[in-house]
């Protein structure tokens, strides 16, 4: 089950660049993007690329997966604690279940989604691999 | 502020209620509670429900269900938080009564989820989180609980059959319960080797999804008096929320709403945990139980297993439990939940809780809770008397 | 062919996906004996062109440390586009940040169409119509089952960005060549899903002509010859074909053995060559010439030559480099294969 075209076509910047926002007042960050900082309630909040390396802060491994998720199950799920502290959650790919855990390093792909059957569209995001090598 | 009370309970079975529609249970839990308070003059409807658009594809029910149960031209609508629907639902029904607006108020909830294929369910119940960022990821919501549960492993050390006991004591509270969902007993190593759903959550750790509905007459404790000899009054009704997804949250093995909104029904209230004889806690799945006894306060941060262990949330314990079954074991039909979380306290306040009669019980919380703690809906209810 | 201002590399970098089938996997079900490669890439199930796209290019970008709104050109050339219509590079380059002031296409070449990308690269580079471009060649190729292709059609990307040669160029691309003919060896109608091939026809009148054609129109405009050259690199659809026509050039095993990688990536189409390069890329010294020609069945070849500068030493720590990937497998079976490739209907 995908969404529709247009809800994934306007958030695209945000999914695949990883792009969130960051509190000029308090220096808060925040992925997905907000406009009000709910900690300090500056308005004062400017886009901002986050890291793309991290670690695993704690991970499940979804074997009942929802419609349209399907073809990759059983795969992993993370919440992942980025260099700069903030957290997101996202598939992990690349990798044995049996070898996620957490501490582990990650860092951040590009990669199929969603497939809206095989005519409709290809949904795109970010996921998270074993980090590749010391770059 | 008027003073509220419940006059009137009724409720369905929970199960795979194949020859019942949605309207069917709601319209039977309703006359049922209108028998039960003995009144018919009702001013207004709030029926708790999270998923009859996406999987009813049936909106609209507080219209639809006002002319159902005999009453068209009341106020009437539904209401959403996810798996607190039910919570939210009473909630706005004591603030009607509360306010002085409307007399007579029937707080219900109803879902009618076995209509639909598993995927189909656990993409609905996924919207109770961000579907926009979260849920895209492609986690479900077991998952969300899962991520979740693993970290409190990790933190405290606390091994996966001392969560997973929950669910033992579950289904045998449910064992004697007429309106559960599964009224058997299940072995700690039935629950673990059950199939993983989400890692490390077991298949025999979650609610079932079940369809029912179940519905709360609410009036005034003036009118209450005059109606029964058992009225239960409405101490606290709060309502919490947090960040909807737990990567937002700086405490992911705590749930902030919960935290919130049990202070703040406890000063309402003037009682402390100590006062409280029977506890209702939103137990959708296992750690979800755990971490509701800590964040009401019951338990240390870290040790909601230990009260388990030790017998304590057992109805014959100092903190009796979901004595009805909980969740996992009474059943989990979402919008209806919050409501017979109440209805199982009513009965025990009661006294008609028969065999896990817990004695001389007084004072009931419920916790009901939506998503992984985005909305946490609290109340605390006692005999009049 | 030559510009009329100096274009060189300013980031290069490759792709391959982790997983690898043994060709002998493959012989097994078919009860093969003998296979023309060791191994090949395979996609992961959540990988296609635009994914393998966008990791390569990224690694390009990294090396070239630029901003991605400099560049003004982004062309992918891919046998495998998820989408028959509406462009893979339109996406490339969103996630990238290049958008939205660029050109951006998909060039189709069969196996040729990433060096496709990298002449009008030059091009738009040379003329002085954008400042950086990015050239990208990569193909997730699909061989029928139990057809020869099945043992080497992989999966891999390469990308590279160009500009006016500098003291930030890597590489100084000193000419190129294209040589192309009407050759039906290899093809694939409008809506078919496996390629056709004409067997022993792909050999001679397509793959060697094309090739030692384009290598040798380049090296006479150049004026150099084999001894020239430090490395070699040919597009590769099995290991024998690459070096016949190193040898035919009078290129020996040294050369050529750098930028071979069919063997244990198979053959990556669009990618082939270009991964090969960027490899070689890896391990040159400044000063030292490449040798660099494609091919693309149907038929036609490009034909570079390329100097390592010195500013490569400094930048090509700034990514992962082919042997990481290379170094990166896990192995399918071929059940698994079948999934991974979509060969099992699901729905």
């Amino acid at each position: 089950m995908c969404m529709s075209v247009p809800r994934y076509w306007r958030e695209r910047a945000y999914r695949y660049r990883l792009v969130g926002t960051e509190c000029l007042s308090c220096g808060r960050r925040y992925y997905p993007p907000r406009r009000v900082c709910p900690v300090c309630h500056s308005r004062n909040l400017v886009e901002v690329k986050l890291p793309e390396r991290g670690v695993v802060v704690t991970y499940t491994i979804i074997r009942s997966p929802p419609r349209g998720y399907e073809k990759y199950a059983p795969y992993a799920i993370a919440v992942v604690e980025l260099l700069d502290g903030t957290k997101v959650l996202a598939q992990l790919t690349d990798i044995d279940l049996s070898e996620v855990e957490i501490g582990m390093e990650v860092e951040a792909v590009f990669r199929k989604i969603r497939e809206d059957g095989e005519e409709g569209i290809i949904e795109y995001g970010v996921k998270f691999r074993p980090r590749l090598t010391g770059h | 502020m008027r003073e509220v009370a419940i006059v009137g309970i009724g409720y369905t079975k929970i199960g795979e209620l194949w020859e019942r529609s949605l309207r069917d249970l709601f319209v039977e839990a309703s006359l049922r509670a209108l028998e039960d308070a003995g009144i018919d003059d009702v001013d207004a409807l709030y029926v708790g429900n999270m998923m009859s658009g996406t999987l009813q594809e049936q909106e609209h029910l507080g219209a639809l269900l006002a002319g159902y149960i005999g009453h068209p031209g009341i106020a009437a609508a539904k209401i959403e938080a996810a798996c607190a629907s039910g919570g939210v639902s009473l909630h706005q029904a004591y603030m009607a009564v509360a306010s002085g607006l409307y007399d007579v108020v029937l707080a219900g909830g109803v879902e009618k989820m076995t209509d639909r294929l598993t995927p189909d369910v656990t993409f609905s119940l996924a919207m109770a989180d961000d579907m926009e960022y979260t849920i895209y990821s492609g986690v479900t919501f077991v998952g969300l609980n899962a991520l979740v549960y693993r970290l409190y492993m990790h933190k405290y050390g606390v091994k996966q059959e001392d969560i997973a006991n929950f669910a033992v004591l579950m289904h045998e509270n449910a064992v004697n319960t007429p309106h559960a969902r599964f009224r058997r007993r299940v072995k700690l190593e039935d629950v673990l080797r059950s199939p993983l759903i989400a890692d490390p959550i077991h298949l025999l750790e979650c609610a079932p999804i079940s369809d029912g509905a179940a519905v709360l007459v609410l009036t005034t404790l003036e009118r209450a008096k005059k109606l029964t000899d058992t009225p239960i009054v409405i101490r606290a009704s709060a309502v919490a929320t947090d960040y909807l997804s737990i990567y937002e949250r700086d405490d992911m093995l705590s749930l902030r709403a919960t935290v919130l909104a049990s202070r703040k029904a406890y000063k309402q209230a003037k009682l402390e945990p100590k006062d409280i004889n029977v506890l209702e806690v939103h137990d959708a799945f296992t750690i979800l139980g755990i971490l509701a006894l800590e964040d009401l306060g019951f338990a240390e941060r870290g040790r909601g297993a230990v009260l388990v262990k030790e017998g304590e949330i057992a109805p014959d314990g100092r903190v009796p439990t979901n004595t009805m079954g909980g969740l996992k074991a009474r059943g989990h039909p979402v919008g209806a939940t919050g409501i017979y979380q109440a209805i199982d306290a009513i009965l025990q306040l009661r006294g008609d809780a028969g065999k896990n009669q817990v004695p001389n019980a007084e004072n009931a919380l419920l916790q009901s809770t939506g998503g992984v703690g985005g909305t946490v809906a609290i109340h605390i209810l006692s005999r009049a008397d | 062919m030559r510009t009329a201002s100096d274009v060189g590399i300013v980031g290069y970098g490759a792709y391959i996906p982790m997983y690898r089938i043994k060709a002998k996997e493959i012989a097994r079900i078919w009860n093969v004996v003998q296979v023309p490669i060791e191994e090949k890439s395979v996609v992961g199930l959540d990988e296609d062109s635009i994914t393998m796209a966008v990791e390569a290019a990224k690694n390009a970008l990294k090396r070239a440390n630029i901003d991605p709104r400099d560049i003004g050109s982004v062309r992918l050339g891919t046998e495998s586009k998820p989408y028959a219509v509406k462009p893979s590079a339109t996406i490339v380059a969103e996630v990238l940040g290049i958008t939205p002031n660029t050109l951006a296409a998909d060039l189709e070449f069969a196996c040729k169409a990433g060096t496709e990308g990298l002449q009008s690269s030059i091009a738009l580079v040379a003329s002085g119509m954008v400042r950086y471009a990015l050239a990208i060649g990569v193909d997730t190729a699909q061989g029928r089952p139990k057809d020869a292709l099945e043992y080497t059609a992989g999966c891999g990307a390469a990308a590279y960005i160009l500009s006016t040669k500098s003291h930030e160029t890597l590489a100084y691309i000193e000419g190129s060549h294209s040589y192309v003919t009407d050759t039906p060896d290899f093809w694939r109608r409008e809506g078919r899903f496996y390629p056709m091939h004409t067997g022993r026809f792909t050999g001679e009148p397509a793959y060697f002509k094309h090739i030692i054609n384009a290598a040798k129109g380049l090296m006479e405009e150049l004026g150099l010859k084999a001894t020239d050259f430090n490395y070699a690199v040919f597009h590769q659809p099995n290991v024998k074909f690459p070096l016949t026509a190193a040898r035919r050039l009078g290129f020996n095993m040294d050369q050529v053995k750098p930028g071979l990688l069919c063997d244990r990536i198979g053959n990556t189409y669009a990618a082939a060559m270009l991964i090969g390069l960027a490899n070689i890329l890896d391990m040159a010294k400044p000063g030292e010439r490449i040798l660099a020609v494609s091919f693309g069945s149907g038929a036609g070849s490009d034909a570079f030559s390329i100097v390592v500068q010195d500013a490569i030493e400094a930048r090509r720590d700034l990514a992962p480099k082919v042997a990481d990937y290379l170094g990166r497998r896990k192995y399918l079976d071929y059940a698994k294969y079948l999934i991974h490739r979509g060969k099992i209907r699901m729905r």
